[in-house]
């Protein structure tokens, strides 16, 4: 049977990536755009680890950058998460809506 | 060069397209769905199998880290917003704007790189390696731990302190931002 080799993986991430642009380019829901942008992060994640195991492979198992560099992309997410739910929930105050299209403060 | 084969992984390609087909139908519900709950539970079931596949990785902590995380953490922080603002509004309202197509187009396009980059041969092979070797995963958090808190091989400490730095103003961040008066 066909191994499952690095670029199977990075396939994956590709299509994870583009399936969250697609949520952050087409959404009105600033929810949903924010899970779109984790779709995105993740993506990332799941190239990060498979590089990671490619590295492994060449240098030895103790070269785990990948990992290592996949930890710090989930704390910004978790980050960019809490900070990106707080304005949403200011702007819900002021606007009694969701929709990023009614976010025209700085616009002229 | 690769000494700890002596168990070799089960049926790695079921395995990895079953996850993936999970992610994918997972990502496409995400994105599609109306309600911002459903959206929710696609998204903690397109991690849960992300999960998965890190364990086919053999990357057990950042799996752990996955699932605690981001399907424990930050999708039920998501949750509760949702469960704060009222949905029924916005379950009656256009669920896409009105720059879709262009943003389809957009996407198409990068993904059309993405097929560029990835087809791509220079001497006959492929940029991306196919093939890999497989490492036991016994030491892998320990090796983490290592590579993060460790004197001499602690390559990423100052990262790290920089990483606590940031969830500390991410914490003060989200205070101001949702408080009403502070």
């Amino acid at each position: 049977m066909l191994d499952i080799s690095t670029l199977h993986y990075l396939v994956l991430g590709a299509a994870l990536f583009l399936l969250g642009v697609i949520g952050v380019l087409t959404r009105r829901n600033v929810v949903i755009v924010l899970m779109s942008i984790e779709l995105i992060l993740n993506a990332v994640n799941l190239n990060l680890v498979a590089f990671s195991r490619y590295w492994q492979g060449i240098h030895g198992p103790s070269a785990l950058h990948g990992q290592v560099f996949a930890i710090f992309v989930i704390t910004d997410a978790a980050a960019e998460a809490a900070v990106g739910l707080g304005i949403l929930i200011a702007f819900f105050r002021n606007k009694e809506t969701v929709n990023v299209d009614e976010v025209h403060l700085l616009k002229w | 060069m690769n000494p700890a084969v002596a168990n070799p992984p089960v049926a790695t390609p079921f395995f990895f397209y079953l996850l993936a087909a999970v992610m994918i139908i997972g990502g496409t519900l995400v994105i599609t769905r109306k309600n911002a709950v459903h959206s929710a539970i696609a998204l903690i079931t397109t991690l849960l199998a992300q999960a998965g596949l890190y364990l086919m990785l053999y990357a057990p902590f950042v799996a752990g880290v996955q699932i605690i995380l981001y399907a424990g953490g930050i999708m039920v922080l998501f949750l509760f917003v949702i469960m704060l603002i009222s949905i029924e509004r916005s379950l009656k309202e256009r669920q896409f704007n009105k720059q879709w197509l262009i943003g389809i187009v957009a996407a198409a396009a990068l993904g059309a790189l993405f097929i560029g980059v990835y087809t791509t041969t220079t001497k006959g092979r492929v940029l991306f390696p196919e093939g890999r070797v497989s490492y036991v995963e016994s030491q892998n958090t320990q090796q983490i731990a290592a590579l993060l808190f460790d004197q001499h091989l602690g390559t990423y400490m100052f990262a790290f302190e920089i990483a606590s730095l940031l969830l500390l103003v991410a914490i003060i961040g989200a205070v101001v931002m949702a408080k009403k008066r502070i």
